[in-house]
């Protein structure tokens, strides 16, 4: 086992929000309707505090700038940041390299509650937020919830026992699920749209309903990476050590959660990124999480603007699902992890 | 990862099995005009040939764009059964029938002498087959010749060649009434939405080629690199192509409306949207290949000559 290096390394987290910059810059100079960039950059300056100027860009392109373009790379950094500290996080706490955001049934439970929301749900024009959201989001926390009360049930309490039960509750939620699409075959569309995972018609509304969960998510598992890092050693090393690995697994666990179902609630289901973006990292700067976590939440970020980037513009003015960009890489990816998975605890 | 890429395929086969609906070619020659319930009659189905002893009276069908048909040429009266999703005309016996997921059994158990369908998710033809029921093909029509070829071809099946034929002519005189004389000197430009995810379909669709009978342009023909038909468009292009009208084939499935639509961040100050070119369209009859593109034609014909009189 690699020991941890005793500080946080300044250097690559600075590249890597140095690239972050990178990312959200070029997300929010291109896109499927071009743009001046010149004009683009001077309409954001615009909006700092003492700077006036005038950017020419239309009403109309300024629209498509501020409603349209802004808030969907915010949102794509949202998500992909929470998705791979999410990744990170259940990673550890199970010691699964191929754990991700949706191991212990957030999506099966995000699918139902909007499985149920689409088929049964009141109409909600007049509702400041969707109905929608709020489901998918219970849902997760739900199955997610679900999955922990039946593997601490089976007494053991142990990282195995857990994931059998997650994957025990995802496959009842599923079942629901698709009988309830067989019922109300109508609601089939939009439910596999959904399920799909979608940038495509995010605004400023997803982007505030989001935002509380993700912060809290994202801190109380970047205040626990050090405790990750001793859970790494086996859980009765760690109990030797002093630490309490259920109660810590179950902290992480509450907070991987929040950010999950944050994520799934305003993307839908987008695949591959709590894999492929902690793995990466690991490649690049080792096993730590003292680092692993706050350099893969950024790196998430950059991860999905750029794929939500290709998404929107490989067949503009067509949309690919974001959900096929991240699999493309994510999925050889994915067979390169298993070839090195020795190397990775 | 393995959960999400399930639906995607489903979706992208429903979609393809939507638009690339194979000919519904029939030339049955076997019944006359005028003789149209003289059985037995062999039909020509994209499977082979299918003969059918004697005249159906328990039909069961699976497609709801065939419910409307057989109602509409008078073969109502020997429909049993049709599937969940049949919900026209009101007299039609809807049942629970799942056409998503057909179940044999189910089927079987009205006992139908003739069941029509227009995809077949499962093996349903061949399980079909292997019970003796006469199975006929109806998949989704790829213009108005096909619509006009599938009710020709129930018609024959249903011993209401007749009936079938004078309500083609009357459909055919209708649209050529309704398409004359509705060309606006400068092409309306409109988009059709089929979901919130902004997924439409172009003009080289069934539904596509009616908007261009009335000298109609898609917005959503540039996005068709691939030619599915049904390209997902990034909303930062349709306001950016602000086209003069929207129509909302997702009103009833997703709960869209005018005021919804303007809702939507950014699509305020959109041409449709300030002069009430949102249209909202009935999903089904938007949907649909059977007499009542009839009346979709006439709804969009309305609303085209409402906006030119208002730009005259």
């Amino acid at each position: 086992m690699i020991v941890a290096p005793a500080r946080l390394r300044a250097g690559p987290l600075l590249v890597a929000c140095a690239g972050l910059a990178g990312a959200a810059l070029l997300a929010v100079l291109v896109g499927p309707v071009r743009l001046d960039p010149g004009a683009v950059l001077a309409e954001l300056a615009g909006r700092l505090p003492l700077v006036h100027t005038t950017s020419g860009l239309s009403q109309q392109e300024a629209a498509i700038l501020w409603e349209l373009r802004l808030p969907r790379v915010v949102l794509g950094g949202l998500v992909g940041a929470m998705l791979a500290v999410a990744g990170v996080a259940y990673q550890g706490v199970f010691r699964n390299p191929l754990a991700d955001p949706y191991l212990l049934g957030a999506a099966a439970g995000a699918g139902l509650g909007a499985t149920l929301a689409i088929a049964y749900g009141p109409e909600t024009s007049g509702w400041p937020v969707d109905l929608l959201p709020l489901a998918a989001f219970a849902g997760a926390v739900g199955g997610v919830a679900a999955a922990y009360a039946l593997g601490r049930s089976s007494g053991t309490r142990t990282a195995t026992a857990l994931i059998l039960s997650g994957v025990a509750v995802a496959a009842f939620l599923t079942a629901i699920q698709t009988y309830v699409q067989q019922r109300e075959s109508e609601t089939l569309r939009e439910v596999y749209g959904w399920i799909l995972g979608r940038l495509t018609t995010a605004g400023w509304r997803e982007v505030a309903l989001m935002a509380p969960y993700a912060v809290v998510g994202a801190v109380v598992i970047l205040l626990h990476r050090r405790l990750l890092d001793v859970l790494a050693v086996g859980d009765d090393e760690a109990s030797s050590l002093g630490l309490r690995a259920a109660r810590v697994r179950l902290v992480v666990v509450v907070a991987a959660t929040l950010a999950t179902a944050a994520a799934v609630a305003v993307s839908g289901l987008i695949g591959f990124v709590g894999i492929v973006v902690p793995h990466t990292v690991r490649l690049l700067v080792g096993t730590s999480h003292r680092l692993l976590a706050p350099l893969s939440l950024v790196a998430g970020a950059a991860f999905l603007i750029l794929a939500d980037l290709a998404a929107r513009t490989v067949t503009a003015p067509a949309e690919l699902p974001i959900g096929v960009v991240t699999a493309f890489v994510g999925a050889p990816f994915f067979a390169l992890v298993l070839r090195t998975t020795r190397r990775v605890p | 990862m393995r959960r999400s890429l399930l639906p995607l395929t489903l979706l992208v086969l429903a979609l393809v099995a939507a638009g690339c609906g194979q000919d519904g070619s029939t030339s049955g020659a076997a019944a006359p005009a005028g003789q149209a319930a003289t059985f037995p009659v062999t039909l020509d189905t994209p499977g082979g040939k299918l003969t059918l002893e004697r005249q159906p009276q328990r039909i069961v069908s699976m497609s709801p764009t065939a419910t409307e048909m057989l109602f509409a040429i008078g073969a109502g009266g020997q429909v049993t059964a049709t599937d969940s999703n049949s919900n026209y005309p009101k007299e039609a016996p809807t049942t629970d029938l799942s056409a998503y997921e057909p179940n044999l059994e189910a089927i079987a158990g009205y006992k139908p002498d003739l069941v029509v369908y227009s995809d077949d998710p499962g093996d349903l033809a061949a399980g079909l087959g292997k019970l003796g029921i006469p199975a006929l093909a109806q998949p989704a029509a790829k213009g108005l010749d096909d619509t006009y070829a599938q009710l020709d071809q129930l018609g024959r099946a249903t011993g209401h060649l007749a009936e079938a034929g004078r309500l083609t002519e009357s459909m055919r005189a209708e649209i050529q009434k309704i398409t004359v004389g509705s060309r606006p000197e400068r092409p309306l430009t409109y988009y059709h939405e089929l979901d919130k995810n902004l997924y439409t379909a172009t003009s080289s669709t069934f539904i596509g080629q009616l908007y261009k009978q009335l000298g109609m342009e898609n917005i959503a023909d540039a996005a068709d690199k691939e030619g599915t038909g049904y390209p997902q468009l990034s909303a930062e292009y349709v306001v950016k192509a602000d086209p003069d009208l929207i129509f909302l084939a997702d009103t009833k499935c997703c709960g869209q409306s005018a005021s919804t639509v303007a809702a939507r961040d950014g699509w305020e100050q959109l041409t449709a949207v300030r002069s009430g070119g949102v249209v909202e369209l009935d999903d089904d009859v938007a949907s649909r290949w059977g007499p009542r593109v009839v009346d979709f034609l006439k709804t969009v014909a309305a609303k085209v000559e409402s906006l030119e009189a208002v730009r005259s």
